[in-house]
């Protein structure tokens, strides 16, 4: 995940906080937010994954004008494409872990950037055979003056056939 | 209201129910909300014909963004230090999902007392679908 400019807007707060099923005022509230201990609506714990909105690649979401991998008149309308490298799957990658670590909370009203490097990666044996290969990605969000607000480490897998155990 | 150091202990837990039938549609809410279009999420017949998966499942992140209702629900709004998780089992439409905390250690860390929990969320048959830890500061 890669964005020069990613603003926390309440608007994408409160559409976001929605699609969790989470009902807290403080995504949804200015007024209320204002009396809470964090003094204004801030973003919930995984909200920052949303920067894919604001990552002009991000390989995952529709792009005008070019194919979608996605089915249309046929199943797919392109082959599939190899992955971007960590998490958040697609094109036979899957997201396998996620972790973050908050130095402070963010805020509506921040305008973030995120930076993108790759961590360790490794590979194991699948319980049903096939390899499993592991590959982290380590995304700094910072605010406008340069302050570290959160720390995401995003581990996806590559896997030789689907991975579903249902 | 945050937590209070005087009111919990090691191994208290609290649980929350954080998705009751699992629909399609919320999943695709989350697609648009988070910017993740994977069709594996949203589109049955690429899902199925083309990835080889039963049905379209929902984003991990999805699951783990219900799981962080519960804990913010319980640690108070602001107060996660970290938050983590493995994805352990897969999530498809119908899921019934409980995300329940249990506080493993009360420590204090830099002056502030903090809570380290750990996270697992499970569904209806009891599968766990998310195993993780989180940290909050505490009063």
């Amino acid at each position: 995940m890669a964005a020069d400019k990613f603003p926390i807007e309440a608007g994408h707060v409160m559409m976001f906080a929605r699609s969790i099923g989470d009902a807290n005022d403080i995504y949804y509230d200015e007024d209320y937010a204002k009396g809470t201990e964090p003094g204004g609506i801030i973003a919930p714990p995984t909200f920052v994954q949303a920067s894919a909105q604001f990552d002009p690649n991000y390989f995952l979401r529709p792009k005008i004008g070019e194919e979608w991998f996605g089915s249309a008149k046929e199943a797919t309308g392109i082959t599939k494409r190899e992955g971007s490298g960590g998490g958040g799957g697609g094109g036979g990658g899957l997201h396998a872990e996620q972790h973050y670590v908050y130095h402070r909370q963010v805020q509506v009203g921040d305008v973030l950037t995120a930076t993108t490097k790759p961590g360790k990666s490794w590979e194991k044996e699948g319980r049903r055979g096939g390899k499993l290969m592991f590959s982290e990605s380590v995304t700094e969000y910072r605010d406008q003056s340069g302050e570290l607000v959160v720390t995401a480490t995003s581990v996806g897998v590559r896997t030789e056939k689907p991975a579903t155990s249902a | 209201m945050a937590l209070k150091a005087s009111d919990i202990k090691v191994g208290d837990t609290y649980e929350e129910e954080v998705c009751n039938n699992l629909s399609r549609t919320q999943i695709v809410q989350y697609a648009g909300t988070s910017g993740d279009y994977n069709p594996l999420h949203s589109d049955e017949i690429f899902t199925t014909q083309i990835a080889g998966y039963p049905s379209v499942f929902a984003h991990g992140m999805l699951s783990m963004g219900m799981t962080g209702k519960m804990l913010t629900n319980y640690v108070g709004d602001g107060r996660l230090k970290s938050y983590g998780v493995r994805f352990t089992a897969q999530v498809f439409p119908g899921a019934t999902l409980t995300a329940k905390a249990t506080v493993t250690e009360i420590r204090e860390e830099d002056g502030v007392t903090i809570a380290d929990i750990s996270v697992s969320t499970t569904d209806e048959a009891g599968t766990e679908v998310i195993k993780g830890q989180a940290s909050a500061v505490i009063d």
